[in-house]
Parts: C-alpha cells; sequence; structure tokens
C-alpha cells in the first residue's frame, strides 16, 4: 500500500490517490498519442478530482439529466486529465482513452461536447469558457434550477478579453451559482505568465470586477474542498456574486523535472525520461510529505 | 446627464417621413421593417425556451419590442458582443433556445468564431439576428457595413443562413424555423425595405425552393435579402417597357443552397444576374456561378454588387443609387445583361454620374 500513512484525513487521503491514478493514466494516453499537454494537464488534476469526487453533483450513468451541476474545462487544453476521471466515473469505457488523439477517436487534444459523455460544452479557444458559464448560470436560474457552474479557466487565458466580458456580466447579473477557478500556473506557451503578459494582481483584478475572490493552493485537497463549500454557503445565502477561485498551482505538477517549466506546455516523455516521470507521479505525496 | 439645449432649439429635429432625413440612423426610427422583436415576443408567449439578448442596441433592432413582453426573458449584455454570441451558446447547452440581435457587422464579422465554433461545432439552436447588413448603415462607413458575411459564413458547416427581403418574408422564417436543431444566421436589413410579400409566405425557408417573385423569360434575375424588392421593381419597369422579360428569383435560403433549384431556373434563360448588397466574392453570384457550372447549364451568369471594394461613406439610399443597386441601377444591369454586354454591366461613369447628380442637388 505505497499511500498508506501520509494523508492526514481519509478524504484528502482517498482522492490523493485518485490523483496519482490519473497522472498515470495520462502518461499513457500520451504514449499512445505521441505528445500532450502534460504541463497545463498536470497543474489541474487535483482541481479536477477534488470537484468531480466530491463536490459536482452528477449523474455519469444520465449524463444528460437536467438537473445537474455544469463543467466548463475552459482551458480545453488540459482535457487529457479530465478523460481519466469521467472514464473513472464511468460516462465512458476506460478502453477508450487508449483511442486518444487517433483517427477517429471521440477523445481529442480538447474536449467535443458531441462525442464524450460528460462533456458540458466544447473548449479549445481559450477565452469562451466563462461566457458559456454565464449562459448556463442565466439559462438554470430562468429555468429555477438548483445546479451550480463551474467553470476552470488558466492564468494566461485571462489574457483574453472576453474573459473580462463574462467577468463583468455575471458581476452585474448576480450569478452566485458561477463559480470560476483560475488555474494560475503561472506559464503559458511562450514563457512565464508574467513575462509574456503580467496578469497580477489577479485578486484584486476578480474584486474589481465585483466577484468575491479567494486564494487557495491548488494542489491542496482539503482547501479546495473548503473552498467549495464556502462558495455554496454563499450561493444558498443568495448573495448573489459570483465567485473567483485563484488556484496557485505547479505547472506539470508531480513530474519534478519538468515542473514550472513553460516548455512542457506540450510534450512528450520516453525511454528513461517516462521512467522517471512515473516514479516521480508515484512518489509525489510521499515525497512532498503533504497531506493532500 | 443630459445637457441642456438652448431655447428654441428641438431636441430631435430629425422628420422621419421627409425625403430629405429619410436615411437618418439611430434608435429604432423608421425601422418598423425590423419585426423580429414582435414575431419573437408573440412566439415566446407560448414557447418558454424562447429568450432573446441584446449588445447595447435593442432600440436599433427593434428587440425592445421583446423585453417589454418578456423582461425575465431578455438579457442586455452590453456593448460585449462576443461575450453575448458565446454565452447564448451556453443558454442554448441548457434547453433554451436563444435570439441574439446586433448588427450584422458585429455578428457575422465579429462574432464569426463564436458562431462557427460555439453555435456550428456544437450544432447548437442559437440565432443571430443580423440587422442592417450590407451597406445600410450607410454613413456610419464601413466598420458598421457588412459585405462580406455571406462568403465568410457559408463556408461554416451545419450553419444555416436565411436572408428575407421584407417583414412578411422574416416572420415566415422566423416561425417554421424554431424547431430547427441547429444555428441559424438571419441576415436581415435595416428595416425599410420595399415589400415583397403581403403575408408570410408558405413553403418558404430551408427545404424550400428559391421563390419566384416575378415570372419572365429571357433573363434570370436571383437575389436575396433587400435587394429582392429592388430587383423585382425594377423587372417590373423593364416588363413595361415591353423590352426584357426577367424571372426575379427570391434566395431565402443561402444555406443550405438550393444549387439544383436556382440550376434549373438558369437552364430556362438566356442570362443570369445574380444581384446581391454584398461582396460579389464568395457572395450569392458566387453560389449561382456554382450551381450553374456544377449542372453543366450553358448560360452565361453576370454577377453585380460591390466589386470587391469597401463601400463610399454616404447615406443609404444615395450608396445604392451609386452602387446601381436601386431599381433603376438594377434595370440598366439587366438590360445591359440582355444585350450581352461585355464588362461591368455597372460602370465607373455610371457610378460617377450617380456622384455628380447628388453633388449638383446638394
Amino acid at each position: 500500500m505505497l499511500y498508506d500513512g501520509f494523508m492526514a484525513s481519509g478524504k484528502a487521503a482517498e482522492l490523493g490517490r485518485k490523483c496519482v491514478e490519473m497522472r498515470l493514466r495520462n502518461l499513457e494516453m500520451v504514449d499512445v498519442a505521441g505528445s500532450g499537454h502534460y504541463g497545463p494537464a498536470f497543474s489541474v488534476v487535483e482541481i479536477l478530482v477534488s470537484l468531480y469526487y466530491d463536490f459536482l453533483r452528477v449523474r455519469p450513468e444520465e449524463p444528460e439529466w437536467p438537473e445537474r451541476d455544469r463543467f466548463v474545462l475552459s482551458k480545453g487544453h488540459a482535457v487529457s486529465a479530465l478523460y481519466p476521471v469521467l472514464a473513472d466515473l464511468g460516462y465512458f469505457d476506460g478502453s477508450v482513452l487508449d483511442t486518444f488523439t487517433r483517427l477517429g477517436s471521440s477523445l481529442g487534444d480538447h474536449p467535443d461536447m458531441k462525442k464524450v459523455p460528460g462533456i458540458d460544452f466544447s473548449s479549445g479557444s481559450l477565452g469562451h469558457g466563462l461566457s458559456i458559464g454565464a449562459g448556463m448560470a442565466e439559462a438554470l436560474r430562468l429555468q429555477g434550477r438548483d445546479s451550480r457552474v463551474v467553470v476552470l479557466v488558466g492564468d494566461g487565458e485571462l489574457d483574453e478579453g472576453q474573459i473580462w466580458e463574462a467577468a463583468g456580466y455575471a458581476a452585474h447579473r448576480g450569478l452566485g451559482s458561477l463559480l470560476a477557478i483560475v488555474d494560475a500556473n503561472r506559464v503559458s506557451v511562450d514563457g512565464g505568465v508574467d513575462e509574456v503578459l503580467a496578469l497580477e494582481p489577479l485578486d484584486r483584478k476578480w474584486e474589481a470586477f465585483g466577484w468575491c475572490t479567494e486564494r487557495v493552493d491548488g494542489h491542496d485537497l482539503d482547501a479546495l474542498l473548503a473552498a467549495y463549500a464556502r462558495f455554496d454557503d454563499r450561493r444558498r445565502g443568495s448573495e448573489g456574486r459570483p465567485t473567483a477561485l485563484i488556484a496557485d498551482t505547479v505547472a506539470g505538477r508531480g513530474v519534478e523535472f519538468i515542473e514550472g517549466m513553460a516548455e512542457w506546455h506540450v510534450g512528450y516523455f520516453h525511454g528513461e525520461d517516462r521512467e522517471r516521470a512515473e516514479a516521480s507521479i508515484r512518489a509525489m505525496y510521499a515525497l512532498d510529505g503533504e497531506a493532500g | 446627464m443630459t445637457r441642456e439645449l438652448p431655447p428654441g432649439l428641438q431636441r430631435n429635429r430629425t422628420d422621419l417621413r421627409s425625403p430629405r432625413s429619410f436615411d437618418h440612423v439611430g434608435r429604432d426610427a423608421g425601422s418598423e421593417g425590423l419585426v423580429t422583436g414582435t414575431v419573437l415576443a408573440d412566439l415566446a408567449d407560448a414557447d418558454e425556451r424562447i429568450v432573446a439578448a441584446c449588445a447595447d442596441l435593442k432600440y436599433v433592432t427593434r428587440m425592445s419590442l421583446f423585453e417589454v413582453r418578456h423582461p425575465d426573458r431578455f438579457f442586455q449584455f452590453g456593448i460585449a458582443e462576443r461575450n453575448m454570441l458565446t454565452a447564448a451558446a451556453g443558454m442554448a447547452s441548457c434547453g433554451l433556445i436563444p435570439y441574439v440581435a446586433t448588427f450584422a457587422c458585429f455578428s457575422g464579422i465579429l462574432g464569426y468564431e463564436a458562431i462557427r465554433t460555439d453555435h456550428a461545432y456544437p450544432n447548437l439552436p442559437v440565432r443571430v439576428i443580423a440587422t442592417h447588413a450590407g451597406i445600410g448603415m450607410g454613413f456610419f462607413g464601413t466598420s458598421h457595413h457588412a459585405t462580406e458575411d455571406i462568403s465568410a459564413l457559408r463556408a461554416v458547416a451545419g450553419l444555416t443562413i436565411l436572408s428575407p427581403p421584407d417583414p412578411a418574408g422574416t416572420e415566415s422564417l422566423l416561425r417554421s424555423t424554431v424547431e430547427l436543431p441547429g444555428p441559424i444566421y438571419f441576415r436581415l436589413g435595416r428595416g425599410r425595405d420595399r415589400r415583397v410579400y403581403d403575408a408570410p409566405p408558405e413553403r418558404y425557408g430551408p427545404g424550400s425552393p428559391p421563390r419566384v417573385v416575378v415570372e419572365g423569360s429571357d433573363v434570370l434575375v436571383v437575389s436575396t435579402g433587400t435587394m429582392v424588392g429592388e430587383c423585382a421593381e425594377a423587372a417590373r419597369r423593364l416588363a413595361a417597357e415591353n423590352g426584357v422579360s426577367p424571372t426575379v428569383l427570391d434566395v431565402h435560403t443561402l444555406k443550405p443552397f438550393d444549387a439544383e433549384a436556382v440550376a434549373e431556373h438558369a437552364a430556362r434563360h438566356r442570362v443570369v444576374v445574380a444581384v446581391e448588397e454584398h461582396n460579389i466574392e464568395g457572395g450569392l453570384g458566387t453560389l449561382v456561378c456554382e450551381a450553374v457550372a456544377e449542372a453543366g447549364a450553358a448560360v452565361p451568369v453576370r454577377k453585380h454588387g460591390l466589386r470587391d471594394e469597401f463601400a463610399l461613406i454616404g447615406p443609404p439610399t444615395h450608396l445604392y443609387s451609386y452602387y446601381g443597386l436601386d431599381p433603376g441601377g438594377i434595370a440598366t444591369v439587366v438590360r445591359r445583361a440582355a444585350d450581352e454586354s461585355p464588362g461591368p454591366l455597372w460602370t465607373d461613369d455610371d457610378r460617377k454620374q450617380v456622384l455628380d447628380a447628388y453633388a449638383a442637388r446638394a
């Protein structure tokens, strides 16, 4: 039992195990593809696992259930971290993962809602997801549904102006059921986010747009779950403000030798690197001595 | 705050009925033909999926008439068209049928990616109400014209492009397409179009062939949108002269384009003229050329519209004269086509004459 003994709480331990499992499955998928978004996918694993295994109200056996919570992966290039989660939950058979990116596969490097059960909206062109989420939140409110809408955006993605159109709109319209999680992994394709186009102070920007803003360690499962719970409390309290959760993360988290490196936005491990990557992932929680 | 005006000065001095100010563009003044808001409000009475949105142009698109009747189902997005177009896709994914209205320049052109990636790729029932297409915005200039939207949007897989000529045509298309599963781009004018139909036509829209609005024998005039009424008027004038006898076709559905029907009509005529308020590169004329060529019909096709250029500035009616897109100009063009004139059917000299005539009047 490799992971026993270093997790503080039972829930976080269980989720931490899932995080390792999902990263390993991701490695296998990229083995098939020959190219993958390791960096931006590995930075969101804890976020996705905590959302799907402990927060979102969804029915994998009934993907179109109208009352479900909605999840929009606005940074669609991280979907190789999401497919294993959806397969694990039973949205589709795990063997489909082995077709990732192959000719005619339903699983591309960006998600397609018409092809993949469990994907609430197609993405890939950055900057659209928050508008999608705002539209969903409007529709669900109009329909009198209790559903929550979670949108995961990248920090580099915040360069896109449309994000701020949607941010202004959601606050103006009091879309309290909308949760935007910013994966602040601090790198984009050409380099560090602050080097490419400075974004800080991120929290003050969201606040200035009228959002309730929190900042957490995006790899701390307990902290993430607590933040979702606070969001939900505010939502039930009808505060009417959307929430921005800025999750400070590390690109490539879990594979020590690529962590924080823009060069690994897209890449491919083979030979010795592949073995080192797997060993690093298997050891990540133990190495950090973290409770998750 | 509104500025105080000196005593004796009226705030709005535009007389909407006077010919001199007929080209006024602003608020909803003079755009009675934009019936979308009213028709949608009627439909929404019985269908709770129908919602509407605007980006700070609810009066000029006349969607304010929807808001008055269904305030809870009207969404004001401010001057943020990208957000509106994409958010509408989010709404549609939850079961609503959103109708989002703004000028064609700020939807078909500014919003091209949203229409392609967020509406068409997921095949969602989002309806874009694109008003003031073509050069209907007149002296507002090229930023406000949309003379490329047909060519750009026809390449978007799965998109339906509808282009009614008048209020009755618009009403018919709106009513018959509510249940269409995929996205629709409604290419509309500025609501002052010449009337073509007395009542909403039946068997009209996707799946129905282009409609013959004037029966003739020698020249086939293929047109769409606001130009249909102008072509029909031109055809009537020509018929009265006892010279040329044009047939005028209303292509209400640009995509999917009924190429077979158009080619069949073409084969029964001596020459085809395609008339459009759009660039002739990639627009209606191109669709007609493709249809005729694919069918192997031996009939020449002449394209009439903007010749790969940005339009001049001017009041809309003056621009239509300048580009030969009013009944007089179209009649000349059709007559020349019938005479097998080589070169452009509407020449630089023709344009200059219009320019000089307006200069002399001023």
